[in-house]
């Protein structure tokens, strides 16, 4: 059975310019931040980040690595808004594919099931088709005569037909997974990471703690080993490697921290301040302010 | 306890304004039976619990994170005293909001006279003036299952004749768009600071509903930026009982963080 374990770096050094990037988690929870503040240190650019965004968005745009953001929206959840998204917008400094997070959630789908476009009722109406031109609608083939109309009223009904949202990668977070490309999350909530793998070239997991195959039931319900091995190509160990978004039961979301991360937004010197310390650093530096931040 | 209380007019008001607030949201899931009810904000989510612990006793609530929780605890209840029924993670969030079964109230930055809510960008949606948060999932829960709205800040600027991005679809557009956006299309309720408001006119446009005690029609019209209908027997919005008050006052709100929501 093929060893997946491998590191940050390595699977940063399989990411290329130009590509576009699945992120797990959703808002300020289970992002894999180390693998984040990885992309943002390296000389990656143009990148097209496809995620339920939170401060992994926030972070790729202040360090200038994102061309189009694909999301539905960009919350640090305790914060209503990402300050640095806000401003990247604002400044005009990236482009958005702004879809309803149900639409997102079937651009996955698609495709991970490999099929161009699901159908949905999302988005009809809205502005999400006229900010996005290129989407198209697309009419039941099922008329009121085909025995498969269940009710009239959706008789050749018209609906957003969602494209599927291809990934070159995707990176996601878990609590447990070991070296044969299982994970488990543990959290309550799995969100769309398996997904995410699942609409994926290259698939990447990093976790709290690696353990030998075989033994992620004991750590868990297998349950909650919702991402199996044919999803996955690497699985990088990164302890605390979400903070500071919230990953129970491992740990909460660091709110101190996350206030001075959104505060570093304000103005060009206290982002500089903080990404010296917190960003441009290797993950032991990292670590080490964020336990002389606790101290001090 | 001391009795919170208001002088205007030269009346006494029996509640403040925050707490006609809650009482017409708690009114927004009367009658809504076993349904998923989602409110944002802190007035919406004391309205849900006030609902749920009197006269809707089926509605259904989650916990803020992943899963459905019993009873209706006071708003500040800690996540290890909540007791939970069933897991309700994002994944399953949208099989009960594309089966219907679900009544949310969202936050609009701007609403217009047809029901169409803003919550993505001030100005234009490519160089926006102002980021907001993103069109989330209004469009499909406008367009699934009923939708209402709550804006704490009732003004001409969150009133406004035409949003400037429809996340949530309004009536007209919904009927332009087709029965597959009109079908399950059921915007019910505004609830601003200042009054309730619905859409129940010939041309689905908005219509005072009621105006908050202490509030008068003339306060409202100006805070508006679109041409509201009026009927000519508008009323106040109800008082609470004292039960209810009794329960928002010294279970669900003690710390009465409604007030930090609407000033009275």
């Amino acid at each position: 059975m093929a060893d997946k374990r491998t590191s940050i770096d390595d699977i940063v050094s399989e990411l290329r310019s130009g590509m576009t990037i699945g992120i797990g988690g959703w808002g300020s929870r289970r992002k894999p931040m180390a693998l984040v503040r990885a992309l943002c240190r390296s000389d990656l650019q143009d990148l097209t980040v496809v995620a339920y965004g939170g401060p992994d968005v926030g972070l790729l745009c202040a360090t200038g690595k994102v061309r189009k953001v694909v999301c539905g929206f960009v919350t640090l959840d305790s914060i209503a808004l990402d300050p640095h998204w806000r401003a990247a917008r604002q400044r005009g400094k990236v482009e958005v594919m702004e879809v309803d997070e149900g639409m997102f959630f079937q651009g996955l789908q698609a495709a991970a099931w490999r099929v161009p476009f699901l159908p949905t009722r999302a988005g009809l109406g809205s502005d999400v088709l006229r900010i996005n031109p290129d989407l198209r609608l697309i009419r039941s083939p099922y008329g009121a005569a085909s025995p498969y109309t269940h009710d009239p009223a959706d008789a050749d009904v018209e609906l957003v037909a969602m494209p599927a949202l291809h990934l070159d990668a995707a990176l996601v977070h878990t609590n447990r997974a070991d070296g044969a490309g299982n994970a488990q999350i543990l959290s309550p909530d799995p969100f769309f990471d398996a997904l995410f793998l699942g609409a994926a070239d290259r698939r990447f997991v990093t976790t709290e703690h690696v353990v030998p195959n075989g033994t992620l039931a004991e750590e868990g319900p297998l349950s909650a080993v919702v991402i199996h091995r044919l999803l996955t190509d690497g699985v990088a160990e990164a302890p605390h490697g979400a903070h500071f978004t919230a990953n129970p039961p491992d740990y909460g979301r660091d709110e101190v921290f996350q206030k001075e991360y959104a505060a570093s937004a304000n103005d060009p010197a206290e982002w500089d301040a903080f990404s010296a310390r917190y960003v441009f650093v290797s993950d032991d530096e990292y670590e080490a302010h964020v336990r002389e931040r606790m101290t001090a | 306890m001391t009795e919170p209380s208001l002088e205007r007019a030269g009346a006494t008001l029996p509640c403040t304004r925050a707490e006609s607030c809650v009482i017409a949201c708690a009114d927004v899931w009367r009658d809504a039976g076993e349904v998923m009810a989602s409110p944002f904000g802190t007035i919406p989510s004391l309205g849900a619990r006030l609902a749920k612990l009197t006269f809707a006793p089926d509605l259904v609530l989650t916990d803020g994170e992943a899963a459905l929780m019993v009873g209706a605890p006071p708003l500040t209840a800690r996540p290890a005293d909540l007791v939970r029924e069933a897991a309700m993670p994002y994944r399953t969030v949208f099989d009960v909001v594309w089966s219907g079964r679900r009544h949310i109230m969202m936050m609009a930055s701007q609403i217009d006279r047809e029901g169409n809510q803003n919550i993505s960008a001030i100005g234009d949606h490519r160089h926006p003036k102002v980021q907001l948060v993103g069109v989330r999932g209004a469009p499909g829960n406008s367009v699934n299952h009923p939708t209402s709205y709550w804006v704490p800040d009732h003004t001409v600027r969150t009133f406004v004749e035409h949003v400037d991005v429809v996340s949530g679809v309004g009536y007209a557009r919904a009927a332009a768009a087709g029965p597959g956006a009109s079908r399950f299309h059921d915007v019910r309720r505004v609830v601003s600071n200042l009054g309730v408001f619905d859409f129940e006119t010939p041309e689905r446009t908005m219509r005072l509903r009621s105006y908050h005690p202490g509030v008068s029609v003339e306060d409202i019209v100006a805070a508006t930026g679109f041409t509201l209908a009026i009927p000519p027997d508008v009323a106040e919005t109800r008082l609470p009982t004292p039960e209810e008050l009794d329960l928002l006052r010294n279970v669900l709100d003690p710390g009465s963080l409604r007030d930090r929501e609407v000033k009275s």
